[in-house]
């Protein structure tokens, strides 16, 4: 027991001095820390590989970790730019001021929130109206009957609801943009992950979830949404959530500490091109502007 | 090299090579022996210091152990009732133990009565294989295989539940108990035996009227570590349990437990809120209710060898 402990002190001390000595190692070429949501890290890698062949002096380190941990790096002065699927806080603002700082924001694309069901589920259209009250604090809906659907599979009736763990930036935005800022009902299955969340709902007859876009496959059913004002149902696509027809789709961020210079200045600007904003369509989120694909070469 | 220790202090002048080796080694042994002393108390320091400004400002007792509503995100009013977290635990632990304790009772009796040579030693390496599999091993196959298992098995409408996390989890505290369980068991002198069967006790008899009153405070101590390993488990728990804030009502409700409610919110909680205070609260609850089942279980141990 004893000799466990010292050979395991051994190996965590030379796992430290291994770790402390490896950036050294690549500062020849100027790195940009770059940290955040877990819904943009498939992006901001895909950015990352590919600004390889635009400027190979810089490279790109991308963590994922969430939304608040990209935040939290920034106010930490540890990356460069933080990646975030919701806004940033006014406490996050404030702290970033007191440190000295000017946080810029950046939108670097957009995402529908998709509305998943189970593929043998009937229902083809669901307002906000509707969801608020499967998911909301109060909210009346809790067999699938009440949304006058009678699902295969569910003997139940029972509305299974899968949401997210409290401190997501889907979660807050989800919260934002349909419980109107308003508090969760007890009792949801909260997943630690967009692609859990989908993988759940594909084995769950009763279930609803909710979740980016890109994260949806073909064994989930996307009902089209109407929000309560106009009465058009729209499909989530990457289409509609540019033209902002589709109700529930929120921006995208990068946020940088100060007004970005030097090479973080021309990663972003490369980001905003035809080029970048190309990669994220090609991942499935709705680009900011709409860029001619087919003539920019990567 | 410890026994050579004693001998080398009284010949001072022979420094030789063999007398730094046996120094070194008695180094090395004392950091290792007091690591364990010193990490320890580094934890506890570390995760009171963290909950503690939380639990001075704004801390709600009455709130904590009887309010379900764990919302410390919340816009309106952030509130932080950990009593279904506490339920939950305790619910998925339950069903954990009612599983483990008969399997790994039943199978430290057959190993340390019954089974002789091949087979007592295949099972036993089986048994302590089990232990070997990787906690977010076994939550995959809960969330994978056992929840369509429980979906077609009970036709309830989701199989993450108390009883898949409580199968899961007695299935991985089971090899520990077998263990502690069958060290118990062979603890009982053979004399006992032997005396029982000259009286005409047959082997069934001797098991229940002698071997096991005999390793009653070991085998209560394996029970109590079992409960330990429960409360203590997060990985398995958090993908099993459907990590859902609910009072079950039955063993097919999903529930949330205490460790899996720290590791999915503690990533992205920035540091010195409310919010991460509220989680090392938590924490701090978990390691008192590890420590006095640690503590217990080791009195009853001491119980046994002073009698």
């Amino acid at each position: 027991m004893q000799s466990k402990h010292s050979l395991l002190l051994v190996l965590m001390i030379a796992l430290v001095s291994f770790g402390c000595g490896r950036p050294e190692a690549g500062s020849s070429r100027s790195v940009i820390q770059n940290k955040g949501s877990d819904t943009l890290v498939n992006v901001a890698q895909a950015w990352a590989e590919a600004y390889q062949t635009v400027n190979s002096e810089v490279a790109v380190a991308v963590t994922g970790g969430g939304s608040g941990t990209g935040i939290a790096a920034l106010l930490n002065g540890t990356v460069d730019i933080a990646n975030s699927s919701r806004q940033i806080k006014e406490s996050e603002t404030a702290s970033l001021k007191e440190g000295g700082h000017s946080p810029v924001e950046f939108v670097v694309g957009y995402d529908a929130l998709a509305i998943f069901i189970h593929p043998d589920n009937p229902l083809n259209e669901i307002s906000i109206e509707q969801i608020k009250n499967i998911y909301a604090e109060g909210g009346p809906f809790e067999k699938w009957s009440q949304l006058g659907v009678t699902v295969p599979g569910c003997d139940s009736d029972e509305i299974i609801r899968v949401s997210r763990q409290n401190n997501s930036g889907t979660y807050e935005y989800f919260r934002e943009a349909v419980l109107g800022s308003g508090d969760f009902k007890h009792g949801s299955r909260d997943m630690h992950g967009s692609k859990d969340v989908v993988d759940l709902v594909m084995n769950t007859a009763c279930a609803i979830g909710y979740s980016g876009l890109a994260y949806a496959t073909h064994e989930v059913k996307m009902p089209c949404v109407t929000s309560v004002a106009e009465g058009a149902c729209v499909v989530p696509t990457i289409e509609s959530s540019i033209d902002g027809s589709y109700p529930i789709a929120r921006p995208l961020f990068m946020y940088t500490a100060d007004q970005p210079e030097g090479a973080v200045k021309s990663y972003l600007d490369w980001i905003l091109s035809d080029a970048g904003q190309c990669i994220i369509q090609e991942i499935g989120y709705a680009p900011v502007s709409t860029p001619d694909c087919a003539a920019s070469v990567q | 090299m410890s026994s050579k220790s004693s001998k080398s202090g009284e010949v001072l002048d022979k420094r030789d090579l063999s007398w730094y080796v046996d120094r070194l080694a008695q180094a090395l042994m004392f950091v290792g022996g007091i690591s364990a002393i010193i990490f320890i108390v580094g934890i506890f320091v570390f995760v009171f210091k963290e909950g503690f400004a939380f639990i001075l400002d704004r801390f709600d007792i009455v709130e904590f152990f009887t309010s379900i509503n764990w919302r410390p995100t919340s816009v309106a009013k952030e509130t932080y009732g950990a009593l279904a977290l506490i339920v939950g635990t305790a619910s998925i632990t339950g069903m954990a133990m009612l599983i483990a304790i008969p399997f790994s009772l039943g199978a430290a009796i057959y190993i340390g009565e019954f089974a002789t040579g091949k087979t007592r030693e295949t099972l036993k390496v089986m048994v302590e294989l089990l232990a070997a599999i990787p906690s977010v091993v076994w939550g995959f196959i809960g969330l994978t295989i056992m929840n369509g298992v429980i979906i077609e098995l009970f036709n309830v409408p989701i199989g993450l539940n108390v009883l898949n996390a409580g199968v899961i989890l007695g299935l991985m505290a089971a090899p520990i108990m077998t263990t502690i369980a069958e060290d118990a068991l062979k603890a009982v002198p053979d004399k006992y035996r032997e005396a029982a069967e000259a009286m005409g006790a047959t082997k069934w008899q001797v098991i229940r009227k002698v071997v096991l009153p005999a390793a009653k405070n070991g085998l209560v101590s394996a029970v109590l570590l079992g409960i330990g390993r429960g409360f203590g488990e997060t990985m398995a728990v958090l993908m099993a349990s459907g990590h859902s804030i609910n009072i079950p009502g039955s063993p097919f409700d999903s529930v949330r437990a205490l460790t899996a409610t720290i590791a999915a919110e503690l990533g992205e909680t920035a540091v010195g809120s409310n919010h991460y205070g509220a989680l090392f609260t938590l924490g701090i609850f978990l390691f008192l209710i590890t420590f006095v089942i640690n503590l217990t279980a080791d009195r009853v141990v001491r119980g046994i060898r002073r009698s």
